[in-house]
């Protein structure tokens, strides 16, 4: 399982001519510059650059450890929540600095939504769900076309739509991660940020939540978090792959080893512990 | 590969361990009888004095128990036969429900900042060491608390005793809704935030009906032991015996108080009549517990599987 298939089929296709598309043509959505994340005084992610193209998915890849959920966390200021975490450097959302005091984080959280890792529906019907965030951020109009707009996108709409009144818990894993789906689709994002989105899932139900993403990388931009190497291979555009530096007084930093698309990273990574990685030699 | 190769010597098959009880050895199944032995005791242990209480009261209160004796008044010369506790039955859901209405509200927002606002802050530490010493004011204190800042000063009435039940209330409340709080997972406030939630919005939306059911458990917990306090009452409310629906104004009685003053009493008329009112109280307790772990199995239903 360790051995990645490289052929292209296993690869997402190379659109002919992107790579000699000039830097200027391809829409920025997040640059990060210098990215660190500590937690107290401990640095746990450092000197990440790289940027996040608009309709994209991308990709976060490394070994458990390296800072991947850390780092995700910074692009829609989760890292809030935790005392004592501390985000340096310099990002930007559509050029503007995220970290502006004078920027609303909640209204970032809003544009930037976020799947998490186990599916976590509220204790609410199904309905409800969907509707909790339109239903916050005072949405006005019809929340059932809404909803339904939001379940279908998900494509969870055919399963749910006869129970919508039943309570969340009582759908499957990979459906409450669905569900969890249409929830942020539902505050009309612009971005879905996806920690390990899949990895509580079994493979059919992974497979359609990686179906589910290519489809919706037409209206929205993604950055995932996977330690599924073929996940990132096939769906994504470009990969950013991070590892832990052990320093001389055993301090454990993430950093970002190298961001290209995913094809190159995949086929002829520039650095060898990418290469190292991808083809199972460590991590 | 060659169908002429000599098939390999069978190894000779190892020892595998049995998988029979009895391979365990006699000591094991021994320490296990033992154990349950133990469990089992201790459950009889703790279950035969609630079965005897409530057995031996229910043999000796039945029989005063009727409508007269649920509604007419207590009578005038204590040492006579016969009905009633209805000012009692009257008093005791007065000054408990004040006491409740006063102190689980109040309760729930003390619980809900100590654990959203002021988790990691000193006055958090402050307000949260104080609860603890509170729960911890025997009854009598709390009473005598009220007696002096409250009865001194606006004369006895249901309501000084339903301040003494809900300053006994309060601190079990707080105390409870803070860990009820603590158990929600934190994934779903972090999926409300993560929705553009804002903090009040979430907690009231989001972490506080997760943790309802438990809250409602503790609170109801509070409300039991309030509803059998009677030390706070003796110099907070005195007695009467004639219904007082007025909770601002007069002495007031319930059927704890009326437990002590009637068992004190020698004639069989007071102790036929403290039975009653233990069993009545029992049953209020009881059905009060029914209704609102009913209530919460409900509101559980509408939002678990
Ligand atoms: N809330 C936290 N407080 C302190 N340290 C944390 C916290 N979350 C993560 N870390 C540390 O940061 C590092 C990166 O963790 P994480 O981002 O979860 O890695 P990954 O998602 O790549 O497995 C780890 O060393 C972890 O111990
Ligand atoms: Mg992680």
């Amino acid at each position: 399982m360790d051995e990645i298939d490289v052929t292209p089929a296993n690869v997402a296709p190379v659109i002919e001519g992107v790579d000699e598309q000039p830097e200027t043509a391809r829409e920025v959505v997040f640059e990060i510059r210098d990215g660190a994340v500590r937690y107290g005084s401990n640095l746990a992610v450092a000197d990440v650059n790289f940027d996040v193209g608009a309709r994209e998915i991308t990709a976060i890849i490394g070994p458990s450890g390296c800072g991947k959920s850390t780092f995700l966390r910074c692009l829609n200021r989760m890292n809030d929540f935790i005392p004592g975490a501390k985000v340096e450097g310099r990002i930007t959302y559509h050029g503007e600095n995220l970290y502006d005091p004078k920027v609303d984080a909640a209204e970032v959280r809003r544009r930037v939504g976020m799947v998490f890792q186990k599916p976590n529906p509220f204790p609410k019907s199904i309905f409800d769900n969907v509707a909790y965030g339109p239903r916050i951020n005072r949405f006005k109009g019809d929340l059932h076309d809404l909803v339904e707009q939001a379940l279908t996108r998900a494509a969870l709409w055919d399963e749910v739509k006869d129970k919508l009144k039943k309570s969340a818990y009582a759908l499957s894993g990979g459906q409450q991660q669905r569900l969890c789906i249409a929830r942020t689709l539902a505050v009309q994002p612009d971005v879905v940020l996806m920690d390990e989105p899949c990895s509580a899932l079994d493979p059919i139900a992974t497979s359609r939540i990686e179906d589910l993403m290519v489809e919706l990388k037409r209206d929205f931009t993604i950055v995932i978090v996977t330690h599924n190497m073929q996940q990132a291979a096939r769906v994504s555009d470009m990969t950013a792959f991070f590892t832990t530096d052990v320093g001389e007084d055993a301090s454990r930093v993430g950093r970002l080893v190298e961001f290209d698309r995913t094809h190159t990273i995949f086929t002829s990574p520039s650095d060898q512990r990418t290469e190292g990685y991808i083809t199972g030699r460590f991590g | 590969m060659s169908m002429t190769m000599t098939p390999p010597a069978p190894a000779p098959t190892p020892a595998r361990p049995s998988i029979r009880r009895s391979s365990a050895g006699p000591w094991r199944s021994a320490k296990s009888a033992i154990a349950s032995t133990l469990i089992v005791g201790s459950l009889v242990v703790a279950i035969v004095p609630l079965v005897l209480i409530v057995g031996y009261v229910i043999v000796r209160g039945i029989d005063s128990i009727s409508w007269a004796f649920l509604t007419d008044d207590i009578p005038i010369l204590s040492r006579s036969e016969g009905p009633g506790m209805g000012p009692a039955v009257v008093g005791t859901l007065l000054i408990t429900g004040a006491a409740t209405v006063m102190a689980v509200p109040l309760g729930v927002l003390g619980g809900i900042y100590l654990n959203e606002y002021s988790a990691r802050t000193a006055l958090g530490r402050v307000v949260r060491f104080l609860a603890e010493v509170m729960t911890g004011v025997p009854s009598i204190v709390m009473g005598l608390f009220i007696y002096s800042i409250w009865v001194l000063r606006f004369g006895v009435s249901g309501f000084a005793g339903a301040l003494a039940l809900g300053c006994l209330m309060l601190p079990v409340v707080i105390r409870t809704t803070e860990e009820m709080l603590k158990l929600v997972a934190p994934e779903l406030r972090e999926s409300a935030y993560a929705l553009g939630g804002r903090k009040a919005g979430t907690i009231l939306r989001v972490v506080l009906p997760a943790a309802a059911p438990g809250i409602v458990s503790g609170a109801l917990l509070a409300v039991a032991r309030a509803a059998g306090e009677t030390a706070p009452l003796l110099f907070t409310i005195l007695t009467v015996n004639a219904t007082n629906t007025n909770l601002f104004h007069g002495p007031n009685t319930t059927l704890s108080v009326q437990i002590f003053r009637n068992a004190q009493q020698v004639f069989p008329g007071p102790q036929q009549r403290a039975w009653g009112a233990a069993l009545t109280l029992i049953a209020i307790v009881f059905i009060f517990t029914l209704l609102s772990r009913g209530l919460s199995a409900v509101f559980s239903r509408k939002h678990r599987v």
